[in-house]
């Protein structure tokens, strides 16, 4: 076995060294690389981009107020439809998609209830991460009597039916000044948040009790480190990568709840245009004509699906086990 | 000269639902600066758990220091408050645990992990510990260090990120290292470089280090001293040539003679101790050893042994036995001839094999434990 205690030779150096100096990649360029190759899951995130750059801009992609009608101008089918639907006597040029029952441009009221639609998906859920992170990270590290507080509060919360809450919340406080805030929508921010923060608190509680055991969260308490520092900087990094799966499919539901909600006639007061709220409104012309309802449930539904297939591919990509 | 280390009647214990566990029992030594000890025993005899309590690290609850003094440079670790406690971990006393592969942070990078301690406790700036850093893991043979600074674990060989947690415990330059088994995960030919680099590190630096393993053969060349432990006791103490050439405590023998030697005939058969560690929850009466012990006689059974100074052995050499104790019957016994007697082995095997299964192991973790009485 004279090979074996071979001393390392240049050569070996040489080799180790090439070996040695691949491209360096982090665990979040790595994560991004495998959800770069997933097609539905960049489209959606393609539509995502797309869909938060009209919100943005959306006062100077709207070809008309959202809120000015012409009730002589009412129950225009879309022009884009024109050829497919025939009868050209209720196609008005003017509007690509059409006017709702009383002539509002629809057009501009989905770009605008866009914008309404991504503040209400992000803002709450922004909330949601701040809010169930923390009380997750105490609850999980901390333990004892302050886990039971924490985790008891969470319970009672999670126990009442979220839209029952939310329903509550808006009939008795919409029209007082606090239900007026930024018109409803602070409203709707809190109404939202205060029912979803506790699944996240839940995640990250059940994250950081089996990471608050791992060796190297020993390690960082054996060179000296403060608790708020191995909680922030050594387990919450790590905790990150179910976290952000969860808000992806976070935003989806908080903006389907101000659909819900709109569409309930309880969410943001009409006229401002929101998803919801165009929803509502439609069904009540439906029979005459079907557009003023069906474009906004398809708006829903794109938002929607490209949140899942975002939050599906980032599962995957966030997924350790998943080598390429 | 003023001991380095002083630890007293240390006695740890963790509550659990099925009962107190006495991991360490009133467990002594010193530990001078510079110096090398070894702590050997087999797995839960209280070896990492009295490197843990050094460090005021036990997990509490369910953990708790009960009893004892730990003099660390003048200081009693145990009187400190918290952050007192925190300013000497890392700085002064630093640890380097079992697992490389897992007590690195798989989402930092090593250059951000090794700052760590140097940012803490010598209040460098970012530029300032990162420059330490690449000197540190040149130091301690990483190749071009200045380009691996910036890679993460999980880009790193066991052997290397080992090298790492090296470099993270020597950055503070503490007087004192815990090396709790540190090349237990590594292979062997790792092994013999990560202890010849712990070695040389610790010499160059003069610094003082306690290194925790179950193999003998790993502390034969390491360390000036060895205590063995067995069941939450130390229950031999000598210097490290004096305890492989003259050992004075039937465990010890039993460990010897489960080693193989190179000195020996091909035919010469390995000789495992019999029978299994004591449960700590309710351990044994007497000697914590003699329900495994060939050579026990009845006082082994009743009465528990103390520490004490032996014959026919140098000054600083005590063991735990009555037997090779003043007027004990194993004093002038060679324990490579006379391996005990047949008939109390027979009577060992025969306990062991008459146990039930879920017997053979007290499991102590699970569920949460009651909080200790008086935490």
């Amino acid at each position: 076995m004279a090979t074996a205690t071979r001393p390392m030779s240049s050569a070996d150096t040489v080799l180790q060294l090439n070996v040695l100096s691949r491209k360096q990649r982090s665990l979040w360029r790595d994560a991004w690389h495998r959800l770069s190759r997933n097609k539905m899951a960049m489209l959606g995130l393609g539509i995502i981009v797309t869909m938060s750059l009209i919100a943005v801009f959306a006062d100077r992609i709207a070809p008309y107020d959202p809120t000015s009608y012409f009730t002589d101008n009412g129950k225009r089918a879309p022009t884009l439809f024109e050829p497919v639907w025939g009868n050209p006597q209720y196609v008005d040029p003017r509007y690509l998609l059409g006017t709702d029952g009383i002539g509002r441009d629809i057009l501009s009221r989905l770009v605008y209830s866009l914008r309404i639609s991504m503040i209400v998906g992000f803002v709450p859920v922004s909330i949601i991460f701040v809010l169930g992170v923390t009380v997750g990270m105490l609850a999980g590290y901390i333990g004892g009597w302050v886990d039971d507080l924490l985790m008891r509060l969470t319970d009672v919360i999670y126990a009442f039916p979220d839209l029952l809450f939310l329903i509550l919340l808006m009939a008795t406080l919409r029209g007082t000044g606090v239900g007026d805030l930024l018109g409803g929508l602070l409203l709707l921010f809190v109404g939202i948040a205060v029912v979803n923060w506790v699944g996240m608190a839940r995640l990250m509680r059940g994250q950081v009790l089996s990471l608050k055991e791992k060796e190297f969260v020993e390690a960082a308490r054996s060179i000296g480190a403060k608790p708020g520092r191995i909680m922030f900087r050594h387990i919450f990094p790590n905790a990150l990568a179910p976290l952000i799966v969860a808000v992806a499919f976070g935003v989806p539901g908080a903006i389907l709840a101000e659909a819900t909600l709109g569409y309930l006639g309880i969410g943001i007061k009409p006229p401002t245009a929101t998803l919801g709220v165009m929803i509502n409104d439609g069904f009540a012309v439906f029979s005459a004509t079907p557009w003023p309802l069906l474009l906004p449930s398809f708006m829903v539904a794109i938002v929607l699906l490209s949140f899942t297939f975002l939050g599906d591919g980032l599962r995957d990509a966030l997924d350790p086990r998943m080598k390429i | 000269m003023p001991e380095l280390l002083e630890v007293k009647n240390l006695k740890t214990q963790f509550f659990t639902r099925d009962g107190v566990v006495h991991a360490v029992d009133d467990v002594s030594f010193e530990l001078a600066a510079g110096e090398t000890l070894g702590l050997v025993g087999e797995s839960g005899c209280g070896k990492s758990v009295t490197a843990l309590s050094l460090m005021r690290l036990i997990p509490s609850p369910p953990g708790k220091i009960v009893q004892g003094s730990i003099m660390f440079d003048g200081q009693d670790v145990l009187k400190m408050d918290e952050d007192d406690v925190r300013a000497i971990r890392g700085n002064n006393v630093a640890m380097i645990f079992q697992d490389p592969m897992t007590s690195l942070n798989p989402v930092l990078t090593i250059s951000r992990q090794v700052s760590e301690a140097l940012e803490l406790h010598l209040k460098m700036d970012k530029a300032e510990a990162k420059k330490r850093t690449i000197e540190l893991l040149e130091l301690v043979g990483i190749p071009s260090a200045k380009k691996r600074a910036d890679d993460y674990p999980h880009q790193f060989s066991g052997g290397m990120r080992q090298r790492v947690m090296i470099a993270m415990a020597l950055s503070c330059n503490p007087k004192l290292i815990l090396a709790d088994e540190p090349t237990t995960a590594l292979d062997v030919t790792i092994q013999a470089q990560i202890l010849d680099l712990l070695k040389n590190l610790a010499q160059e630096f003069r610094t003082a280090f306690i290194l925790i393993t179950h193999d003998l053969g790993v502390v034969a060349g390491m360390t000036q001293r060895i205590h063995v432990m067995y069941g939450g006791h130390i229950v031999e103490k000598a210097d490290t040539g004096e305890l492989f050439a003259n050992p004075k405590m039937p465990y010890t023998w039993g460990l010897l003679r489960s080693i193989p030697r190179l000195d020996e005939s091909r035919k010469a058969k390995l000789l495992p101790i019999e029978g299994l560690p004591p449960d700590l929850i309710a351990p044994p009466p007497g000697c914590r050893f003699e329900p495994r012990c060939q050579y026990r006689r009845e006082i082994c059974g009743t009465t528990p042994p103390e520490l004490k100074r032996i014959p026919n052995a140098k000054t600083d050499h005590e063991a735990r036995c009555w037997g090779t104790q003043e007027g004990g019957w194993l004093v002038n016994v060679d324990w490579r001839k006379d391996t005990g007697s047949a008939k109390e082995l027979e009577a060992i095997k025969q306990l062991v094999a008459e146990l039930p299964i879920e017997a053979t192991r007290a499991d102590a973790s699970g569920e949460p434990p009651p909080p200790p009485p008086n935490a």
